[in-house]
Order: structure tokens, then C-alpha cells, then sequence
């Protein structure tokens, strides 16, 4: 009986020192390493790949989607702060992005706000989406159509009107930016063939040719867009 | 292009990466698991451990040093965890609550990596990079070493001896996933995917104010997610994040990541057992029902059946605009396929039969191709129980690989594949029945059912997927899913290792004319057949409950 505890116990010490050492080479020196190379070579991309605006202005990144959103009403009132039980009211001088209904907020670390990825998880039979997707349809089409251009339901695609998977996608299809052309123009006192153009300038096709799918990464399109209408 | 054409390319490149890596990958592992030479650092590692690396095991000591090795993994994350909230390096993170943590720990060194926590809100640098990222590349090299063994056992005679646990480990860990790792995370890094270590930083926005970003070593936990089909993602959206996946090129070299292990090592299986076309045979069986599996994804996804993609014209809930509907469906095969449940979409808003096809996959035991080494051994079972059920038509004692299958061999076996199903329709039935588990369902009626369903489905079988509506951040789903995790990972091995002692000890069993060549076409679709029927009968009334109501209701 003793012999087996003995021999547990040189068992169990054999396998904590083997943990101990695999940490050392797998959770400390690999990081490093990689982490050294990685600063060496693409220091923008490992740092997460922020963009400029035209007077070098960070204006987030490339690759994390934004709300463009009006000021909330209770912030304009200094003491009132954030409310977030105040829905927001879309920008309509920018191009908009997709709903990111998964987005959380940060409850457990309460020293800071951090954006909180996820999805909404909800089946396509779900009420509540339904309603959620109906309900984002008929904003597009409102809000889209202007007094020369209308749009109908079935111009608006799937992307538009569902919340992606982690809530930050950067991209919208060309459809969906093309929708937004004629408001965008409007707004921003530019001509329509103008904005098509930045649309145009600003739409990825296919990563090689066949990887994923077209779409137009909107914090560099709005970026452009202000840069247009500043001039 | 057409995003169906454009889908087909990107599973034809897949197929291709794949079969360029397949020869020198699957003999390189061959070379790694039978190679006598120690390398130098290697020693210095047998030396702290105190092992010698040289001695064989017997089943019952290669098991033991598993077991001991994960249960202080356990223990030593449960620690990292609860004492986060003291440790430096935590980005102010406070310390994980008992039963959460516990959860975490099973979960990650059973190479499930289900998440009950947030990865961005919850975990600093030391755990994810410490603690968590260091049981992606061992819980890994614990599941090859114990494929490993069992090929052993197929290819040696009149042994009882499998090899060394502490050699497998190691030699798994740096000479296989580490070096890949530095390859993919620079890939990863030159995409996009973050690698720094900074603290919570204030990023500027386009329309004022700012953005808080926790930095981390994302590209170099990504990496080894994927490689060693782990799938616990750095931040809560998992492989849908940009800064792990940030674009299409990506995206499909994580699924490459995903598939490569798996699939090569039944060439070092071919290669081990003497006989190359054994492997290309279960290569063929694996292949068969992924590729199948991915069309039917992309033709339910794709064809968007449920009230809410009606209205929005597609399947796009969840899915993000850069991968669309193709690049998601492949991505998620994969992972439901292999024991990895790292998403770039959210299974939770898939069609209902996309739903049924991701549980499918999982309850076939994560075997086409499977997790790294867990893949392998599953299958191995698997064409045991073919073999058994030929040689039943034919009335002859059933044989593989040159031993014979009999009463003791049929036995293991036969406990292996009840494990998973018992545990997986026992806890489901158990959380049904109880008034509270309920209550952490976002949907209701079928799809609610099956977020329970699917819940222990991926414990139970260490894929760590979710339909994420299921607040699973509770005493009751956290205790629960880390004993089915726990024992889904564990007792299997224990009837594996057992069966490959018992192999190890047969002599062989000459080739007749009225052995089964199990190197044919035929046995390829006995074996698909056989997997099919035995999962399907095991499941098929717990599918028409959740996934097949709701797709055929739509």
C-alpha cells in the first residue's frame, strides 16, 4: 500500500514537472518570440492595424466596425452622462454599417468600458429576431430613399439587416453601400457620381479572386467620405 | 462568380493545401514517434521531468502517467485562475469563481476549450497566455501520444509495451505543434491577427469618443486553437473576431490549420502499421463524410429556410460580411467534424438543419477527420466494430491489421463508443427534467432544446462549440459540462490504451484468402456505413426533437 502512495506521489511529481517546464517553453518563450518577431515585421498589423484619418488622427481600426451614430441627448447634458437604456439614432451623413446587436458591455472588470464581441444567438424562427430584422428593413428602406430615389425591400441585402457574428465587422456588402449612395450624396451636399466613385474606389473584391466575399470596409469609406466633403 | 462557385473553389484549395501537406506531414510525425535519437534541449526536459525517455510502458503505466499529467494540468489552471485576481499581469481581470474555473480547467486540458466566460472581460495575459494557451499545445500532445500508442499496439507483437508517455509528450509538443505554431502565427500576425502584449489602451473613433481594446498574444494562441483542435477563442467571438481572423485568406488557412493534423496522421498511421493504403483507407472514409457534410451545409445554408432569413433575404444572422455564407459553412464543418469548436459564425443562428448538421457531426464521435490524435483512435474503434460486424455476416473471427478482434478486443470497443452517447442524452435528460437549467435557454421550443442538446453534445464529445444563447455560466452547467467534458475525454482513453495493450501482447494472425482487405474501396463504405447507422440509431430521436423540428417546421 505504501509502495503505491510512493509511487503515486513520484508519479504526480514527474507530471508537474513536466508541466512546469512545457509552460515555461510553450506559455513563455513561444509568446516572446513570436511576439518579438511579429513587432520586427508587421508592427502596424500585431498592433492592430489603426488608421489615420488626413490629419493623422487615429480613427480606430481597420478591421474593428464602429457606430456612426448622432450624439445621445443626455450626453449633451453634462450631468446626465451615458445613458445606455437611450437608443441611438444613426448618423445618416455617413455610411452606415450593420446592426451589431451581439455586442455586450464589459460586467465583469469595472475599471474600464471595453467592447465586448458576440453574436445575438438567436434561431431563425426566434420572435424576437424577426421582429429585430423586420423592424431594420423598413429603417434602410426610410431611410435610404430620397426624394429621387427610392428603395423597396427587395434591394436590401441579407447583410444589412442581421447582426454579425462578433458584432465588429468592419464590412457591409457593395450592395448595401451602393443603397447608400444617394442619402450619403444628399447629406453631404456631394453629387451622386462622386460618392459612387469613392464607393467604387473603396469596394474589395474577392481575396485572390475566390476567398470569402466583396464588401467595402466602412470606417476607411467614411474616412474618405470626410476627407471629400472637408476639401 | 457566384458565391456558390466561389464556395466550391475554396473547398477545392482546402482539399488541395491539404493533400501537398498530407505526405510529408503524416511521414515527418512517423519519423517523430519512432525516431531512437533524443535532441539535445529534449534531454534537458527528460532531466527536469526525471523520466527516462527510452524505458517502455505497458498500458496500465502509459495510463497512469496520462492521467497524473492531466490531473495536475487541472489543478495547476484551477489554481492560475482562482488566483488571478493577485497575480501581475492580469490587466486588473479579477480572479474566476470556483465553479467557472473548474469548468475552464476541465475544459481546456481536455482539449474541449468550451467557454463559459468571456474571454475579453474575464482573462488576463497570464492565464490566456500561461495557463490556457500552454494546455492548447499539451492537451494536444496528450491526444497523439495516446493515437499513437494504440497504432503501437496494432504494429507491434508479442510486447505488452507501447511506448514512452513522457517521449510522445514532448516530442509531440516541440517537434511537431511548436514548430508549425511560429510558421501559422506569423502567417496569422501578416494578416492582421494581433500579437503584443499591451494593457487596455483608448483607441480614437471616426465619430469621437473612443474605443478600449485589450492587447494580447493572440496570433500565437490562435495558431495552436486551431492546430491542436482546441478552439478556445482569446475573445468571446471567437474565430468571428477580426483581430483572430481578420480576413477571407485567413480564415481558410484556420480551417487548414484545423484539418491538418488529423488528416496526416493516418499517413503516419499507414506509415507505422507497414502498410501506406490502411491509412489512405481511412483517410478515403473521413474525407467522404466531410466532403459531405460541407455540401449539405452549403446547400441549407445557402437555401436560408426560418422566418427571419425570409425576411432578410439570407442566412447572414451571425455570419460576418468578409466570409459570407460559403467561407462560414466550410469553417464550421470543420470544426463540428474535428474536436476543435473554434466559430467564425454563430451555430446558434444557423438554419435548423445546418443546426442538425453540426450536432451530427459532433455525435459521430469527432472523427472525420477529428481532433489531433483523438480523430485517429476514434476511428480505429470504429473499424474495429466494421470488422466485427463483416466478419458477424460472414461468420469468421473478425481480424484488423493482422490480430485477431476477439471477445476482449470487442469489449473495449464496444464500452469506448456507449461512453460519449451516455453521457451526453443522460446530462440532457437530467437538465430537461429540472425546473432551472431551462431558464438559461434564450430560444424557446425545439431550438431551445437543442441549445441543451448541443450544450453537452460538444462536452461530452471535446468540441467546446455552443449554440451560444445558453447562458452557460451557471453552477449547474458548469459543474455538469466539466464532468462530461472530463470523462468524455478520459475513460476513452482508458479502453483505448487497455486495447492496445491487448494488441500490442497478440502475435499476428497471417493474411488468408478469406481475410477482409481492409485497404479496399469496400471496406471504406462498410466503415461509412457503419458509423452512420450506429450514431444515427444512438441519436436520431434526440435530433427530432431539437434540429429536425425546426428545420422541417420552416
Amino acid at each position: 500500500m505504501n509502495n503505491s502512495v510512493a509511487s503515486t506521489a513520484r508519479l504526480i511529481g514527474a507530471g508537474l514537472r513536466a508541466l512546469l517546464v512545457l509552460t515555461l517553453v510553450c506559455g513563455v518563450l513561444y509568446p516572446l518570440a513570436v511576439t518579438g518577431i511579429a513587432q520586427a515585421l508587421f508592427n502596424d498589423k500585431a498592433d492592430g492595424s489603426e488608421i489615420k484619418d488626413r490629419s493623422g488622427t487615429v480613427v480606430g481600426s481597420s478591421l474593428i466596425g464602429q457606430t456612426y451614430n448622432l450624439p445621445k441627448q443626455a450626453a449633451s447634458d453634462s450631468t446626465a452622462g451615458d445613458d445606455p437604456e437611450e437608443a441611438a439614432e444613426p448618423d445618416l451623413k455617413w455610411f452606415q454599417p450593420r446592426p451589431s446587436g451581439g455586442l455586450g458591455s464589459n460586467s465583469v472588470n469595472t475599471q474600464y468600458s471595453l467592447i465586448l464581441s458576440g453574436a445575438t444567438n438567436r434561431a431563425g424562427d426566434n420572435e424576437e429576431l424577426v421582429t429585430w430584422v423586420t423592424d431594420a428593413k423598413a429603417a434602410v428602406v426610410a431611410a435610404n430613399s430620397t426624394a429621387t430615389y427610392q428603395v423597396t425591400p427587395q434591394d436590401v441585402p441579407a447583410e444589412a439587416v442581421t447582426s454579425s457574428g462578433s458584432g465588429l465587422d468592419p464590412h457591409i456588402s457593395p450592395a448595401y453601400a451602393e443603397l447608400q449612395v444617394h442619402r450619403v450624396a444628399e447629406r453631404n451636399g456631394l453629387d451622386v457620381e462622386q460618392v459612387e466613385k469613392l464607393v467604387e474606389d473603396h469596394t474589395q473584391g474577392r481575396q485572390f479572386g475566390f476567398l470569402g466575399e466583396p464588401r467595402v470596409n466602412v470606417l476607411e469609406l467614411n474616412t474618405a467620405l470626410r476627407d471629400l466633403s472637408r476639401k | 462568380m457566384s458565391p456558390v462557385t466561389a464556395g466550391v473553389l475554396q473547398l477545392l484549395a482546402l482539399i488541395a493545401a491539404l493533400a501537398l501537406a498530407y505526405r510529408p506531414l503524416g511521414d515527418h510525425m512517423a519519423r517523430v514517434y519512432s525516431s531512437e535519437k533524443h535532441y539535445k534541449p529534449e534531454k534537458w526536459i527528460y532531466k527536469a521531468i526525471g523520466a527516462n525517455p527510452s524505458a517502455e510502458m505497458r498500458w496500465p503505466a502509459y495510463l497512469r502517467a496520462v492521467l497524473a499529467f492531466s490531473a495536475v494540468s487541472v489543478l495547476f489552471l484551477y489554481l492560475l485562475q482562482r488566483l488571478q485576481g493577485s497575480l501581475p499581469g492580469s490587466l486588473g481581470f479579477v480572479s474566476i469563481d470556483p465553479d467557472q474555473a473548474f469548468n475552464t480547467a476541465a475544459s481546456f486540458v481536455a482539449n474541449t476549450n468550451w467557454q463559459s466566460y468571456s474571454g475579453e472581460q474575464a482573462m488576463g495575459h497570464v492565464v490566456q497566455t500561461g495557463g490556457l494557451a500552454v494546455q492548447n499545445f499539451v492537451s494536444a500532445a496528450v491526444g497523439m501520444a495516446v493515437a499513437v500508442a494504440l497504432v503501437r499496439g496494432f504494429a507491434r507483437s508479442r510486447t505488452g509495451e507501447l511506448g514512452n508517455f513522457w517521449a510522445d509528450l514532448v516530442r509531440g509538443t516541440v517537434r511537431i505543434l511548436l514548430p508549425i505554431s511560429v510558421i501559422g502565427a506569423l502567417v496569422l500576425v501578416a494578416c492582421g491577427v494581433i500579437q503584443n502584449f499591451a494593457g487596455i489602451h483608448e483607441v480614437g473613433q471616426f465619430a469621437g469618443g473612443t474605443q478600449q481594446w485589450n492587447g494580447g498574444a493572440v496570433a500565437s494562441q490562435e495558431v495552436i486553437k486551431e492546430l491542436g483542435t482546441n478552439g478556445g477563442g482569446y475573445f468571446n467571438a471567437n474565430s468571428a473576431h477580426p483581430f483572430e481572423n481578420p480576413t477571407p485568406f485567413s480564415n481558410l488557412f484556420e480551417v487548414f490549420l484545423i484539418l491538418l493534423i488529423p488528416s496526416a496522421l493516418t499517413r503516419t498511421f499507414g506509415r507505422m502499421v507497414g502498410n501506406l493504403r490502411q491509412g489512405y483507407a481511412v483517410l478515403a472514409t473521413m474525407g467522404i463524410i466531410w466532403v459531405t457534410f460541407t455540401g449539405l451545409m452549403m446547400w441549407t445554408e445557402f437555401a436560408h429556410h426560418g422566418p427571419a432569413f425570409d425576411i432578410a433575404g439570407g442566412a447572414m444572422e451571425g455570419k460576418e460580411t468578409r466570409f459570407g455564407i460559403a467561407a462560414s459553412s466550410i469553417f464550421s464543418v470543420a470544426t463540428t467534424l474535428t474536436s476543435t469548436g473554434a466559430v467564425n459564425s454563430f451555430h446558434s443562428s444557423y438554419t435548423g438543419l445546418g443546426g442538425g448538421i453540426q450536432l451530427l457531426g459532433m455525435q459521430l464521435g469527432e472523427i472525420a477527420p477529428g481532433g489531433v490524435g483523438s480523430g485517429l483512435y476514434g476511428m480505429l474503434i470504429m473499424a474495429i466494430i466494421a470488422v466485427f460486424i463483416a466478419g458477424l455476416m460472414v461468420g469468421r473471427t473478425p481480424e484488423y491489421l493482422g490480430k485477431k478482434i476477439g471477445t476482449r478486443e470487442i469489449k473495449l470497443a464496444a464500452c469506448y463508443i456507449l461512453i460519449t452517447p451516455a453521457l451526453v442524452l443522460c446530462f440532457t435528460a437530467a437538465a430537461m427534467a429540472l425546473p432551472t437549467p431551462a431558464n438559461s435557454m434564450t430560444n424557446t421550443g425545439a431550438h431551445g432544446f437543442s441549445e441543451i442538446l448541443y450544450a453537452y453534445t460538444s462536452g461530452a464529445n471535446n468540441n467546446g462549440s455552443a449554440f451560444a444563447g445558453l447562458n452557460a455560466d451557471t453552477q449547474w452547467f458548469n459543474t455538469t459540462i466539466g464532468i462530461a467534458m472530463l470523462l468524455g475525454r478520459f475513460l476513452p482513453m482508458v479502453f483505448v490504451l487497455a486495447l492496445a495493450g491487448s494488441l500490442a501482447e497478440q502475435k499476428p494472425v497471417p493474411e488468408t484468402a478469406g481475410t477482409l482487405r481492409t485497404d479496399k474501396p469496400l471496406y471504406a463504405g462498410l466503415l461509412v456505413g457503419t458509423i452512420l447507422i450506429i450514431t444515427g440509431l444512438t441519436y436520431f430521436p434526440a435530433l427530432a426533437l431539437g434540429p429536425l423540428a425546426e428545420g422541417l417546421a420552416a
